[in-house]
This record gives C-alpha cells, structure tokens and sequence, in this order.
C-alpha cells in the first residue's frame, strides 16, 4: 500500500479525501437479529401446524446418495401396519422420489426447488397442505442431498437425522462440521457393503461425530440387507410416543440447528439509536 | 414466499432476502434516506461464507433502499465450554473437543452465530453546523 497510486483508498477511508458540501449524517442501529427470523418465524408455525395433530416431523440429511430414499421405502415396509406415515421429498428436479414412496402405499408430497440447494420452512408451509396431518403420526422430509445448506435452515421439524454411507469418507463429520454438529441421531449405512471397503471405518466416524460436541446416538444399518434396522425402528416409535406425550403436556421439541450459540445472544427487543460521530 | 420455483443459485442469496427485509425495515423505521453499511456476526459454524454472502447482498440490494451499502462480516471465534473441567477454550470448527482435558461434553459459547448486529443509516434532513 503506498502513496502513489492511490491504492490506499479503501472504501472505508475514501469518504476522508472528499469533504461533502452538505454531508448527511450518519447514524448506526444496533439491531442483534438474528438473520434467519423470518424463516425460524414461518418454522414455529409449521411445527404449531404439525403439534396441533400430534405428528412427529423428522428432516433427513445426507449427501447425494446415501441412501435416503432406500432408508424411508425399508422403514415404510416394516412401520406401515403400526404408524401412520406421510412423506415430503425435496430434489432440484423430477418426482421421481415420490412416486418411490407412493409405490409403497403411503402419501408422498414431491418439493421441486429448481436450483435452491435445501429446504427452507417457506417451501414446507404449502407442502404440509397437501397431508391429511390428523391421519399422520410420522412425517419424514428428505431434504435436498446436500451436506452443507440444510443444516442452517429449520423448516418446523422435531428432529434431524444425518445418514452417512460407507462408500463414503468416514471423516465427514470433519469436513461438514455445521450438518453433522446439527444430528440429533447419525445413521451410517450401507453397512452390508463394509467387507468390500477397506477404509471405512465406523468407530472413526463416530470419534469425528463426538468431536464435534455432539451427544447423538449413532447406529450403523443397511436397508438392503435389514442388518441394523432394528435399533433405528424403535428409536422412531420411541420417538413417536414421546412426541404424542409432549404435545399433550404442550410442548415441543426443536431438531438441534443453530440451537446453543445462537440462544446465549439475546436478540434486542427494541433497536437502539446511537448516532456515529464522522469527521 | 410461497413460488416453488424460486431462482436462487445459493443459498446466501435466499439469506439475503431476510437480512434485506430485517434491513429496509430498520431504514423505513429511522426515516434513512439510504443504507451505508450493514455488519453482521457471522460464526464459522453458522453455514453461511462471508465472502458469498457479500457478493449476494450487493446482488439483492439493487434497486433498493440499500443499494451501494456496504457489506461488512465480522467473522466471531469458536468458544466452548467444558462441563467436565468447566474451563472455557478456543475451538475448531471440527474438532469442538476441551483443550484443557480434551473431553467431548463441551458447549459452544459462540462460533455459530448468524445476526444483523448493526445498520449505518444517512437521514435525509443535513447536518447542522
């Protein structure tokens, strides 16, 4: 930086070299909001929507891939006859994923984000009208596969749950920290295909997942095999109970996004006008 | 909200329609004739990269109150609390361990912040000298 040729000139400083005839002032709000208030606004009133029917919302996040969809058609099978269960798939492009869980005999809603990565809560407000929510107990939401985006985005739902297969890198939950830091339950799959490869390793992806703070029960399944399932079965019916006792005691439960930090910032109930002395 | 089909290539540019509105609000609120400059915390572990979320406030801004305000992301620090040695330390964003007995039951003190911390707004009557 020199003297010369100007490169000193910041945008913070140029405002220095011109003396405006009339200069307007300056004045700073301190505001402390958070930035996702409307969408965690629009998410208190689809979780509302979704406690007012005692229906227990479960977000599914992964990568492409990994076997999300294969998940829900094994899970839809084996809980059917006991639960009732609606399901809302989030892809970029076709409907493909719903017509998956329509063809095993339960209602599926297809969102089409076009290019937006996730879901966000506006985008499930109008697909929660296409569900008959007092004939529900369960209502999955595959979200948009995709490790970074929808762990930043609560849509209304209860609990998050991370899928992370084998046939990827069992260092995951180190390189996404903010999706994997987000589970309230880390299911590794595609664990039939573990004989076949040699540098998956389950408790290393579990030593990445407890580095990152996080207390969520792992559990390792295959939706091919059935191997492991049913562990993941009475989580969810055991959620599902627990669910239909916390809406009668009127309560809710909020999946873990954006939830420690976020809450030791008390947001400023009225903006303060302060002005800024320049010049 | 309520399009289906909605043209947002990244997700900062859909966090931009919030913090725009949060921002215009503020400016309609204090009578500014234009916003100057817009300073949001962000934590590394809130999702969102300061340097994409600049580009797309520029973008959104256009047209608007805010249009040619500047930007400004004050990047916080990973902090955790232990339960088990109750001894506060700086973190990583994958590795949230204690750095003094390296236990997991830590609890993130900031690091994921995602807040409009401040608007600089220019009134519209001059200043007087």
């Amino acid at each position: 930086m020199c003297n010369t040729c100007g490169c000193n000139v910041t945008s913070g400083n140029r405002h220095l070299l011109f003396t405006a005839p009339a200069q307007k002032p300056v004045s700073a709000v301190t505001v402390l909001s958070n930035l996702l208030k409307h969408n965690d606004a629009h998410a208190e009133q689809n979780r509302a929507r979704l406690d007012a029917q005692g229906v227990l919302a479960i977000n599914l996040m992964s990568s492409p891939g990994s076997g999300k969809t294969a998940l829900l058609e094994a899970t839809i099978q084996r809980l059917k006859d006991s639960l009732n269960i609606g399901v809302i798939e989030g892809d970029l492009e076709t409907e493909n994923d719903a017509d998956r869980i329509r063809a095993q005999g339960v209602p599926a809603h297809q969102i089409t984000t076009g290019t937006a990565c996730h879901l966000d809560a506006h985008l499930l407000g109008p697909a929660l009208d296409h569900f008959d929510l007092s004939k529900l107990d369960l209502l999955f939401i595959e979200n948009v596969g995709n490790l970074v985006c929808p762990a930043s985005f609560d849509l209304g739902h209860h609990r998050n749950v991370t899928l992370l297969s084998v046939t990827e890198g069992d260092d995951k939950p180190a390189k996404y920290p903010v999706m994997f830091r987000a589970a309230d339950l880390m299911l590794i799959t595609k664990i039939d295909l573990l004989p076949h490869l040699d540098d998956f390793s389950p408790e290393r992806a579990e030593l990445c997942q407890r580095k990152l703070a996080s207390s969520a029960p792992v559990f390792n399944l295959s939706s091919r095999s059935g191997q492991g399932m049913e562990a993941w079965l009475e989580w969810l019916q055991h959620e599902v109970a627990e669910h239909k006792q916390r809406v009668k005691n009127g309560q809710t439960l909020r999946p873990r996004v954006q939830q420690d930090g976020q809450s030791l910032h008390d947001p400023a109930s009225q903006p303060r006008f302060r002005p800024v002395v320049r010049v | 909200m309520s399009g289906l089909h909605r043209t947002q290539p990244v997700h900062e540019l859909s966090l931009c329609q919030d913090l725009l509105e949060q921002v215009i609000a503020i400016a309609r609120a204090h009578q500014a004739e234009k916003v100057v400059r817009v300073i949001v915390n962000i934590g590394p572990l809130a999702g969102v990269e300061p340097l994409l979320l600049e580009s797309a406030f520029s973008v959104s801004c256009e047209g608007t109150l805010a249009e040619g305000a500047e930007l400004v992301t004050a990047l916080q620090a990973i902090r955790v609390y232990c339960d088990v040695c109750g001894l506060e330390s700086e973190a990583t964003a994958s590795d949230l361990s204690c750095r003094h007995c390296g236990d997991f039951a830590t609890r993130l003190l900031s690091g994921d912040e995602l807040i409009l911390a401040r608007v600089e707004l220019e009134s519209v009557e001059e200043v007087r000298h």
